[in-house]
């Protein structure tokens, strides 16, 4: 069990007071706290790119909501925010995850790469950003960190996946551009499988 | 009717403890919403089809997740992902029919959150109803999708009821078939149902697909040992191989034995609100060779007494060429 999810922790903390707080614009800003208890629990700490990031979070809302409006993060795109397109996809202890589907409040004590934590800290891009340059991957390019999310997911559960492999894993993400195969030529390239 | 892209204001528990699950569902009944991977909840929320005043995420309690050696087979916890089922050893080298199906559900990203207990406890996935239209699952008085003008492709073939929505889950047929039990919880009890009768159709119960009353907690489902390493058969027919649900699906199991089928369970999904066993089949093969003959000669029995919607008539040949292939298989 996360040692952070003590059976303390529950009875201080879970009940989350949202139900005063809501109007159409408040969504977009901070919004008061109800009371100190309740206001302290919605400010959480989530680990981002391997930062620490404090942020005041409402009960529902959505991770890629959070990345995108709370944290400035708006590499992450959400397409249909249904996952249905993959365009939101990031890894959440490395699993990749549709950003839109999943609770920021679901992540806490997990460790959330979006696609700005994917390129190493002097700025070189990843190995599959540049296999997706090589194989001219990206069209329009909106589905493109949500491709580069999956594709980074698979290589670092399975560095030289088959065809067949690195199709099924990118299949959660649609590409209108219809770009497919050269976005998986991107994998097996970035796998290093295409000279 | 606008798009939502964000949920309305509610409360959120996050319990970790089963206890603590229960009494806040007891509590809150039908004013709380169990979510386990959140993938059938989120679009109800976002488009205000529903409303409930708190989610109650079961997504920290530890103890509804994983696969477990039990007396007579196996028990899984309800909270586990489509994508661990799917890959889970013993599940694959004992019961590889539920493998197949949960391998086959939405996507990947979809099966690494969403869970078991959701996939068979999710709602039916009509269009209508979803878009939060006053039919008859809603409360309603009339169904849209079954009208002249209705769009009803992918709609139900068998016990219609003036709804006519089809089971969405792939992984619910496998467990019909497995002849797994589920385990449901409430504050003061626990009851254990057969997969089959976890099910309801809407003559039944029209406003729920099974039978998990408000208060109560899907925690695991048991497969018995009786089916481990049988002859098995999955298919799942859809639009598109990622995402979409089945338009007819089989999961079937086999006890063969010198070629002549000893026993099966053979059930087909979306084809009415409940995974559909074609027990007529079942009976009429029992004893016979397991091949293309003997398939070729019950396949429409599979379809008796359907009937048919305006636009949905396909599934018929579908659901026999299905049930062919499995025995011919």
């Amino acid at each position: 069990m996360n040692p952070q999810l003590t059976r303390r922790r529950f009875i201080k903390g879970v009940i989350f007071s949202g139900a005063a707080v809501t109007t159409g614009t408040g969504i977009y800003v901070a919004a008061a706290a109800q009371s100190g208890q309740s206001g302290a629990e919605r400010l959480i700490t989530l680990n981002i790119n391997g930062r620490n990031r404090p942020v005041d979070v409402l009960p529902s809302e959505t991770l890629a909501h959070t990345l995108r409006y709370k944290l400035d993060l708006t590499g992450t795109k959400i397409g249909c925010n249904r996952g249905e397109c993959g365009a939101c996809t990031v890894l959440i202890d490395g699993v990749a995850n549709y950003a839109c589907s999943v609770l920021t409040h679901n992540v806490k004590g997990k460790a959330v790469m979006s696609i700005e934590g994917v390129k190493a800290a002097d700025g070189t891009l990843h190995a599959v950003q540049q296999a997706f340059i090589a194989e001219n991957a990206p069209q329009c390019g909106f589905c493109t960190p949500g491709q580069v999310m999956s594709a980074v997911a698979l290589l670092n559960r399975n560095p030289r996946p088959s065809k067949q492999e690195a199709r099924e894993a990118m299949s959660g993400n649609l590409c209108r551009c219809g770009a497919y195969e050269h976005y998986l030529n991107g994998v097996l390239r970035a796998s290093g499988q295409l000279a | 009717m606008p798009s939502h892209d964000v949920m309305p204001n509610m409360e959120l528990y996050q319990p970790v403890q089963v206890e603590d699950a229960l009494a806040i569902a007891d509590r809150l009944a039908d004013r709380g919403w169990l979510v386990g991977g959140g993938q059938d909840t989120y679009g109800w929320l976002k488009d205000r089809a529903k409303s409930v005043d708190a989610m109650i995420d079961l997504s920290a309690i530890e103890e509804l997740r994983g696969v477990r050696d039990i007396d007579d087979g196996i028990e899984i916890g309800a909270l586990t992902t489509l994508t661990e089922v799917a890959n889970n050893d013993i599940i694959k080298s004992r019961y590889s029919l539920l493998s197949s199906a949960a391998g086959r559900v939405a996507s990947p990203q979809i099966r690494n959150i969403g869970t078991l207990g959701g996939n068979v406890s999710q709602d039916v996935r009509c269009w209508y109803y979803r878009r939060g239209l006053s039919c008859y699952r809603a409360g309603g008085n009339l169904c849209y999708a079954d009208t002249p003008q209705g769009m009803n492709r992918e709609h139900a073939l068998f016990e219609t009821s003036r709804c006519v929505a089809a089971s969405p889950s792939d992984t619910a047929p496998a467990l019909v078939a497995l002849d797994a039990s589920m385990v449901i919880r409430s504050l003061d009890s626990e009851r254990i149902v057969a997969a089959e009768d976890y099910f309801v159709g809407p003559a039944n119960d029209i406003e729920s697909t099974t039978v998990l009353r408000p208060g109560e907690i899907l925690t695991a489902v048991r497969i018995p040992s009786t089916w481990a390493n049988a002859t098995f058969y999955f298919e799942k027919v859809a639009d598109r191989n990622v995402w979409d649900f089945p338009l007819v699906n089989i999961a079937a199991a086999f006890k063969v034995s010198g070629g002549n089928i000893e026993d099966s369970r053979i059930v087909c999904g979306s084809v009415q609100c409940t995974p559909r066993r074609v027990t007529n089949v079942e009976n009429a093969i029992r004893g016979r060779a397991k091949n293309a003959e003997t398939a070729e000669s019950v396949a429409s029995m599979a379809t008796e007494g359907a009937r048919e919607l305006a636009h949905n008539g396909f599934k018929i040949p579908l659901m026999q060429n299905l049930v062919k292939k499995a025995i011919s298989a």
